[in-house]
């Protein structure tokens, strides 16, 4: 049994050894490479420079983090307590936007929020603005939205909150109702059942929701450079741009992906500890 | 468990091997062309025609900037046989010897290039190079939004219009500019100069003067009204244009760059021949009027350039406005006060691109 079994994760093990082990393998290589090929550290020394980079994306990360799962949290407890029709047409509605490309749709973001865009003339039109120079005395055209940190993490919520609601509605839906039945039984009222019953064991959902907004919002780099106008670069502007950006240099770029690789593994150990005894649900 | 993991080291080689021959051997029936250019820069008609004409199946690809097809030259990304880098780039390609010399008897169309750019710096003795075209750059900026008639690259560091400009996501352009601004020559070595220019930059940049580094994203914005200011190439301003009509061109007068994109075959081509055969298409007259109507780029085909204003007339039953005209060609004392790019030594390279990452953070 065992043998069979593990004859069967052969083609898994040629997979990740093909695709996910022999690049890291590269990764720490360049890492450590100079531009003539011998050993350095110096791709290293230079990282102190960049540590306004690391804050910043971790700092937007986990705002966006955080408010996908003040959003996703309350939708999946409502959706799982809803009939099989909400459910279906609540599911239908969330991952309807994931069907198209998310660079189209955050592209879309872009004519949404500039200056000129369509949300600056729905205020013009109905007098915001205006409205707004006379309260606070200034003279504004318009709200600067567009390049900023807050359309930054706009786009994040926007496109990863699927990531977070979905994985923490199917570990409440699939909670035993009996469960809340004796809660309640012993005396508990609705909240005290949220708060002792299904708040800790959708715990492995949330954890898993973390994982999957947390670690594309680190890394991204098209979200940043599409809304934040690359006036403030994030850890994945900043990789992309020595591999097909501007500054052509693999190896700094191979060193900011592993410290970054690192940081995040640590991040995640850490909530793995925290999530203990948990299922293991976070995704790795 | 050591079996299986020996087994998977020695299929994941078999796979890697079978991965790398598959790449070599298709070509014994049907001829292709692997060509790499940029975004928007083709009158795919022209495509189809030369496939129709030859036989000769054409893979079209396209490349961000000439900095990101260098990084997919370099990775082996690119399965490339034909490539439109600019001026500049074709120098550092040649220098680092990754250019196949060209036959130029497969390549007859070569004599209809105007003179004006043959023997350039980057290609002096014109063995790798067949030009595709060329243009200026320049300061775009939409007249309804700046009320002065702007003539310096002065704005593109002025806080007067904080948050109005559009920096380019280039880290030779933007340097460019503001070694132009200070008086200096765009192909200086002088770390101290290129220093001073980063100043510029970085103090503009902290002053919020940009609203954003674009490249591509630059035409939504300008035709769009979401920026005033942008500097871009003369070509693309066209094409805004003709979406927003408030939009004006200038090339400062500290002078600028004027390029030339040429097409080269790349030494390690598998198709050499008919990478040739697309290039004397692509030279050709009527190959390089469509062009130049599809994409607003001026030609160095001779006869094209000569021909286009009878060419518009002819298709759009309306004569072509002189100022659009001398936009896309750019006059001799326009040409006079532009400098080509010319390809920076390594150290200078390497001062550019740690100078362009600092600006960013």
């Amino acid at each position: 049994m065992k043998n069979k079994l593990s004859r069967l994760t052969i083609p898994y093990v040629i997979w990740m050894a093909l695709f996910v082990v022999a690049p890291i393998i590269m990764v720490v290589i360049y890492a450590f490479s100079a531009a003539d090929g011998g050993f350095t550290l110096a791709n290293f020394a230079k990282m102190g420079t960049y540590a306004v980079v690391f804050t910043r994306s971790f700092k937007l990360a986990l705002i966006a983090t955080l408010i996908c799962l003040l959003i996703g949290y309350p939708l999946a407890y409502i959706m799982s307590k809803e009939g099989p029709r909400f459910q279906r047409v609540a599911m239908v509605l969330i991952m309807l936007p994931m069907w198209m490309n998310f660079l189209l749709r955050t592209y879309s973001w872009m004519s949404i929020l500039e200056n000129n865009g369509l949300l600056n003339q729905l205020f013009q039109k109905i007098g915001l603005i205006a409205l707004y120079n006379n309260l606070f005395g200034t003279d504004l055209q318009f709200f600067r939205m567009m390049n900023t940190q807050g359309a930054v993490v706009l786009g994040m919520v926007y496109n990863y909150l699927p990531f977070m609601i979905l994985p923490i509605y199917s570990v409440i839906i699939k909670l035993d109702p009996s469960l809340l039945e004796a809660a309640r039984d012993l005396g508990a009222n609705t909240f005290n059942v949220f708060r002792r019953v299904i708040l800790p064991l959708s715990l492995p959902g949330v954890l898993s929701g973390i994982t999957m907004v947390f670690v594309p919002s680190v890394s991204t780099f098209a979200i940043s450079k599409m809304l934040g106008g690359g006036t403030e670069l994030l850890l994945g502007d900043l990789i992309e741009q020595q591999f097909l950006g501007g500054a052509y240099n693999p190896y700094l770029g191979a060193a900011i992906s592993l410290v970054m690789m690192i940081i995040v593994v640590i991040c995640m150990a850490v909530m793995n500890r925290f999530g203990e005894g948990e299922e293991q649900a976070v995704m790795m | 468990m050591k079996k299986t993991l020996a087994l998977a080291l020695a299929m994941m080689m078999v796979a890697a091997m079978t991965l790398t021959g598959c790449g070599g051997s298709s070509s014994k029936e049907e001829r292709v062309v692997n060509v790499c250019s940029w975004g928007e820069y083709i009158d795919e008609d022209l495509i189809y025609q030369f496939e129709d004409e030859t036989g000769i199946k054409v893979n079209y690809q396209t490349a961000e900037s000439t900095e990101a097809l260098y990084s997919l030259l370099k990775t082996g990304a690119g399965d490339y046989d034909v490539i439109v880098p600019s001026d500049y780039m074709i120098g550092r390609l040649i220098a680092e010897d990754m250019l196949a010399e060209l036959n130029y008897d497969n390549i007859p169309n070569y004599a209809l290039i105007d003179d004006q750019y043959k023997g350039l710096s980057y290609d002096p003795d014109n063995k790798y190079t067949v030009p595709y075209t060329w243009g200026t750059l320049g300061i775009i900026y939409n007249t309804t939004m700046v009320d002065e008639e702007i003539t310096s690259w002065d704005v593109m560091f002025d806080e007067k219009y904080a948050g109005q400009v559009l920096m380019i996501r280039n880290s030779r352009d933007a340097l460019a500019a503001a070694l132009l601004d200070l008086g200096y020559n765009i192909n200086t070595t002088d770390e101290a100069q290129i220093q001073e220019a980063y100043e510029l930059l970085s103090t503009a940049k902290n002053n919020g003067v940009y609203q954003a580094f674009v490249m591509d994203e630059v035409f939504q914005k300008m035709e769009g009204g979401n920026a005033a200011i942008a500097m871009y190439y003369a070509g693309d301003y066209l094409t805004m244009l003709e979406n927003n009509g408030d939009l004006a061109y200038v090339v400062p007068e500290e002078g600028s760059n004027w390029f030339v994109d040429a097409m080269c075959v790349l030494k390690n081509a598998q198709h050499k021949e008919e990478a040739e055969e697309w290039i004397n298409f692509i030279a050709g007259t009527d190959a390089c009027l469509a062009n130049m109507d599809y994409i607003w780029y001026a030609s160095p085909n001779a006869e094209a350039l000569e021909q286009y204003p009878a060419y518009y007339e002819e298709t759009y039953g309306e004569p072509l406005d002189e100022s659009l005209y001398e936009i896309m060609a750019a006059p001799d004392d326009v040409l006079d006060r532009c400098t080509l790019y010319e390809n920076l030594p390594a150290e200078t390279l390497t001062l550019y691109n740690d100078l362009w990452t600092k600006l960013g953070i």
